[in-house]
């Protein structure tokens, strides 16, 4: 859902949100008036870097996950549906299987899918979206009619029809599809960022120059996407992720791998709910959604980078107060630290 | 109505577009799962039903991709979809109309219901940006994250196993007649409640992001200072000028989640065993019933697109500039 109502967003408005000034940073500090430009910006907002740190935790265990697992995660053993105790962190399920080991082996699973899949399909609404964006006319009608029907055509049942019809649904496999289904959404708003750029006064300077269209699309237009591809692709990975892990809870790919959904779909069919056996589903659970949060953290941070009215948490309650601003409707707050003269802060209209 | 007669091509070649996929797919894809059906099946499927699954999934390797394609087409008019394997001998048709009112009923009520709630949060977060209302942020986008069947899952297992409240499976009580009667109506009612609630509860966080992002761009605009100049009040301000404006992308964010929606849905009939179509796409699935989930894809596809031009008339009814020629 927030993948949906971050990117749904009209062509003006994209104009729009990309001609605000990205250096106008909040609190800005004292170093930028020696005429340095901050660097990693993006790092600043608090939210992008908790989103930072729980994904690179995953990808710690994504790597090391098999090494560092208590148990092998098919491994049968006399504790039968054990809650969690100190031999078995998380319990164990049916068949006296390590739980913990079941979702430390899995995330390397989950991961590398969500990831394949988000690259794909990345690439592929780059293509498509800033081919018909720049190119205008008869093919941006096809191309952006093609993504339209693929955004309007329900992904889930798409992706569960195919799937269910391949002999063997493996892991890369399962990325494909969900590349091939789920790229519409990034093209879409390309192309709209792509219409605006396109008759900016600098490509059209690059074009007097007589430079060529393929230049032009990567070296002129492709930079100024950044934001927009990264947080795209960032939305694809969760979209990625929780396909995938639905696809294996209700048992589309083979049960042989392990993955979250695969622990869940477990649960479900030995009906761990009616036997009150929560540490079987709540711990995937868990992790699926602090994964799916710390993505979604990382795209808030990209929306706050690009469009500096969205940052607001940067500036809490708390720390308005503190600095006695009064947060009015119509104006973005922004702190003069640079001029010591001056202690009482100002507000500032942006628009 | 130019607005209108360009969506209108658009959703008939979509239309087109989905029934394409569900004609290439089955021949694309290896192996012909459904040729070993029937042969295991010989004798019990009737010979016109075997002739109509042949044309569905292509098994008929004498006529032109062409014919079969034509083919194809004439089955669907005649509402033909071959016969379930699972439902044996039910029609796909029979089957898929049996649980499409009840999809119908789940999704659009709760979706009704967490988008008017998520807007009016929505409305009330970005008017007032800045203040502690931002830190429900965090929280919905907690429940946005995590996967509708999950939710669904812990909710089945505070609700229904530990407090008991409400049933944990089914869509109505199994011991009266279907009829349009209030004990009836009140056993769907009091049936729905948890698979609607946890509808409500992950698909509503999109609505107040969306709104609350609109709402704080559209409040810096002139019209809104405008009225704050003129001294109107701020709840006539808010609702009457900001919030009016920040509620068109919804309704066109609308129709575009609607799949994601349905989707999610799909899954929360399967955790509940509620009899509408997506709990028959489980089904399909887990006992491989090829013309089934082919049958469902179309009629939640079809679908899809009726609820997306509703949305469009919405639209069109509610923002001028889309009535105007030209």
């Amino acid at each position: 859902m927030t993948v949906d109502a971050n990117l749904v967003t009209e062509a003006d408005e994209l104009a729009r949100q990309s001609q605000a000034p990205k250096t106008g940073f909040f609190s800005t500090p004292k170093r930028r008036a020696a005429g340095k430009p901050p660097r990693l910006l993006f790092l600043r907002s608090s939210k992008a870097l908790w989103g930072i740190g729980i994904l690179a935790f995953f990808t710690l265990i994504a790597i090391i996950g098999p090494w560092i697992a208590p148990y092998d995660p098919d491994a049968p053993s006399q504790a039968l549906l054990q809650p969690p105790s100190w031999e078995h962190w998380v319990g164990t399920d049916h068949l006296g299987r390590d739980i913990l080991s079941q979702l430390i082996v899995g995330t390397r699973y989950v991961l590398l899918v969500g990831f394949v899949a988000g690259i794909a399909a990345t690439v592929l609404g780059i293509i498509v979206g800033v081919t018909s964006g720049y190119l205008g006319g008869a093919g941006d009608e096809t191309l952006s009619a093609l993504a339209n029907i693929f955004l309007v055509i329900p992904q889930l049942p798409l992706i569960i029809i195919i799937a269910g019809q391949l002999p063997a649904a493996g892991g890369l496999t399962v990325a494909l599809v969900i590349a091939v289904t789920g790229w519409a959404w990034g093209a879409r708003v390309l192309r709209a960022q792509t219409l605006s750029l396109r008759r900016r006064d600098f490509v059209e300077a690059a074009r007097a120059n007589g430079e060529r269209s393929h230049r032009i699309i990567l070296f002129e237009i492709l930079p100024n996407l950044t934001a927009i591809i990264a947080s795209g692709f960032v939305g694809t990975v969760t979209f990625a992720v929780l396909s995938q892990i639905t696809l294996a809870f209700i048992g589309v790919t083979p049960v042989s791998d392990w993955n979250w959904g695969t622990v869940l779909f477990w649960a479900q069919n030995n009906l761990a709910l009616q036997r009150g056996a929560w540490w079987w589903f709540v711990p995937a659970g868990l992790c699926i959604a602090l994964l799916g949060m710390a993505l979604t953290l990382i795209n808030f941070g990209i929306d706050e980078f690009v469009n500096p009215r969205l940052r607001s948490t940067s500036a809490n309650a708390r720390s308005l107060k503190r600095r006695r601003i009064v947060p009015r409707i119509g104006f973005t707050p922004v702190v003069r630290t640079a001029h010591p003269a001056a202690p009482r802060t100002r507000k500032e209209p942006t628009a | 109505m130019k607005f209108l007669l360009r969506r209108s091509i658009f959703y008939v070649i979509t239309a087109w577009a989905a029934v394409t996929i569900n004609f290439i797919i089955p021949r694309l894809l290896p192996g012909d799962p459904v040729a070993a059906i029937i042969a295991k099946n010989q004798g019990k499927i009737p010979a016109e039903a075997a002739e109509s699954l042949r044309i569905l999934f292509g098994l008929d390797d004498s006529l032109s991709l062409w014919d079969q394609y034509v083919q194809y087409w004439k089955l669907l008019f005649q509402g033909d979809l071959g016969l379930s394997f699972t439902f044996f001998p039910t029609p796909v048709a029979d089957v898929v109309a049996q649980g499409l009112p009840w999809t119908i009923g789940l999704v659009g009520i709760s979706t009704i219901i967490a988008f008017t709630i998520g807007t009016l949060v929505g409305t009330a977060i970005g008017w007032r940006r800045g203040t502690w209302a931002d830190s429900l942020l965090p929280i919905t986008t907690f429940f946005s994250t995590v996967p509708y069947f999950w939710l669904g899952l812990i909710v089945v297992a505070i609700f229904s196993v530990n407090l008991g409240w409400f049933p944990s499976s089914g869509s109505y009580d199994r011991g009266l007649v279907p009829a349009f009667d209030w004990p009836f109506i009140s056993s769907v009612i009091y049936y729905g409640t948890l698979p609607a609630l946890t509808i409500v509860l992950s698909s509503i966080s999109g609505w107040i992001l969306g709104m609350r992002n609109m709402m704080v761009t559209v409040s810096s605009e002139d019209y809104v200072t405008v009225a704050h100049a003129k001294g109107l009040s701020a709840r006539a301000v808010m609702f009457g000028y900001a919030a009016r404006n920040a509620v068109l992308p919804q309704i066109s964010s609308f129709a575009l989640s609607l799949g994601f929606i349905v989707g999610g849905t799909l899954i929360m009939e399967m955790i509940f065993s509620y009899q509408g179509i997506g709990y028959t796409l489980y089904q399909a699935v887990s006992t491989h019933d090829y013309p089934l989930m082919q049958g469902c894809f179309l009629v939640i596809t079809l679908s899809v697109l009726a609820a997306n031009i509703i949305a469009d008339f919405v639209y069109a009814v509610l923002d001028p500039r889309t009535r105007q020629e030209g």
